[in-house]
């Protein structure tokens, strides 16, 4: 596993979303209240780009058929394609959870100097080191 | 030479009312005197038409008299000639073609009685599903309950096609009055013929209404499962009776794409369709609509994915096979002992009570 850094978390709001490419691959990290979650930007179905899906709340059933309980919104992403829900916390589809998931990957937020802490950093470290950056892991 | 059907239970058999005259002595006397003095005439639809060779295998017409009028014979033909230990019956008696709740309410409380006199009562091996008035959804609970102390009532019977989709909250009170009593729903071909009887409008044709009967049952099962029925009544069972049953793998796939992208709109289907079909749906074995050569079928009941969901019937009077072929040839031997024996008892359990 690798990390690789993807850009400043004050640039992804909350609500927001940021499309990275890391290691090749794209990534679409979600900002949950300031809670940072990766997905790849892969649907496990077929393949549609997560990250131009919309985001909605999580919706089960209430105590009665036509009963409906609506929760976590913004939480739920939704497949561009074919509309299948994942949450974005776990990657789950909210479908079958036990049988189906987006990948996810670990996503932090690290300290600039907890990541450029080697003396061929000073400049960036002067820059940067008061900043909070997004960092992958895959 | 052992019989094809040996031991089983055979769930859908027809009784057919000789005439509205039969019927009279168990009608309410008010009841009773409108059929002379309105002239109400035989409520037969026109599902099957007595004449039409799908309404009668020729050997089991009578002369003079609808076939399937004749309990003796039915004894004979459909549970000795075939080996049965029990069968239901299933009358199709047009009782949910009337305008009147209230004349169908009367009309049902005479065809059950009637039933339970001149067929329960003399042949032991027998049992019914109610007639209900499915026009009142009230009224309808109001005959379940009536009816469902003679623990020879097995089922409950509703026309495949009606005003509504049959997942509709309003007619709840039958589902709840069912499963209170541990009656399954049994859904028959046919229709009240208030609406067409396919999707597009009203067709010319006997074949066109029967052939689309599939499509129908196909629509009242996504009404039964999206409207939440299946997840209000998880211990409900539900059979459907003379639908085919080969088209069930296409339509589960169906059904099971389109919930995955649109879940969130019937939450309380809270499992893939099709696992609370298995569970819940039972399809009666004929028409079996598949060729008898080749493995064709034995890949459906694989799709099918459950050994559970068949359970034997002739639909005898109807003229689905011929001779003593009224299973398709080739079945797995405990496939064959499930659809005859097994998956009828867990079905009913007032059959189980009686005939385990």
């Amino acid at each position: 596993m690798a990390r690789h850094v993807v850009g400043l978390a004050s640039a992804v709001a909350s609500g927001e979303r940021l499309v990275a490419e890391v290691a090749g691959r794209k990534v679409v990290i979600f900002n949950l209240g300031g809670e940072f979650f990766g997905l790849f930007n892969r649907c496990p179905h077929q393949g549609g780009d997560l990250c131009l899906g919309r985001t909605t709340g999580l919706v089960e059933a209430g105590s009665e058929p036509g009963e409906y309980s609506y929760t976590r919104r913004g939480e739920i992403l939704r497949c561009p394609w074919h509309g299948w829900e994942f949450d974005i916390r776990t990657g789950k589809s909210r479908a079958e959870p036990g049988r189906i998931r987006a990948k996810t990957y670990e996503v932090e937020v690290k300290r600039g100097a907890e990541l450029f802490d080697g003396p061929y950093q000073a400049e960036n470290v002067q820059v940067k080191v008061e900043q909070d950056y997004i960092v992958v892991e895959v | 030479m052992s019989l094809p059907a040996q031991g089983a239970i055979d769930c859908d058999l027809h009784p057919a009312v000789p005439g509205i005259a039969s019927l009279v002595p168990y009608l309410d006397p008010q009841w009773a005197d409108a059929v002379s003095q309105r002239g109400v005439h035989d409520l037969e639809s026109t599902s099957y038409p007595l004449r039409a060779p799908l309404s009668s295998r020729p050997d089991w017409r009578i002369q003079g008299a609808k076939a399937g009028s004749d309990v003796a014979q039915l004894g004979k033909q459909a549970l000795d000639g075939f080996g049965a230990r029990a069968g239901i019956l299933n009358c199709l008696y047009a009782v949910t073609t009337l305008f009147s709740e209230d004349m169908a309410a009367a009309f049902a409380r005479a065809v059950n009685d009637w039933l339970a006199a001149e067929w329960l009562d003399r042949d032991p091996r027998l049992r019914a599903s109610i007639v209900v008035p499915i026009q009142s959804p009230m009224l309808a609970a109001a005959e379940i309950e009536r009816r469902a102390g003679d623990r020879r009532f097995v089922q409950v019977l509703l026309p495949c096609l009606s005003d509504q989709p049959l997942g509709r909250r309003s007619l709840w009170p039958i589902y709840e009055a069912a499963a209170r009593h541990g009656l399954p729903i049994g859904i028959h071909a046919g229709s009240t013929y208030r609406h067409p009887v396919t999707p597009v409008g009203w067709p010319s044709y006997v074949t066109e209404d029967y052939v689309n009967q599939a499509q129908g049952f196909q629509t009242q099962l996504t009404s039964l499962v999206c409207e939440g029925v299946l997840s209000k009544f998880p211990n409900l069972k539900i059979v459907l009776i003379e639908s085919g049953f080969t088209w069930l793998p296409a339509y589960l796939w169906r059904l099971h794409k389109y919930w995955r992208g649109l879940r969130m709109e019937i939450p309380w289907v809270d499992r893939p369709p099709p696992n609370i079909i298995r569970d819940q749906i039972r399809f009666t074995l004929q028409p079996v609509d598949a060729p008898v050569d080749g493995d064709a079928l034995q890949r459906v009941l694989d799709q099918m994915g459950s050994d559970d969901l068949l359970l034997y019937s002739s639909d005898y009077p109807h003229w689905q096979f011929e001779g003593q072929d009224a299973l398709p040839p080739r079945l797995p031997d405990s496939l064959r002992r499930k659809i005859l024996i097994d998956n009828p008892l867990m079905t009913y359990p007032r059959i189980k009570e009686d005939f385990a």
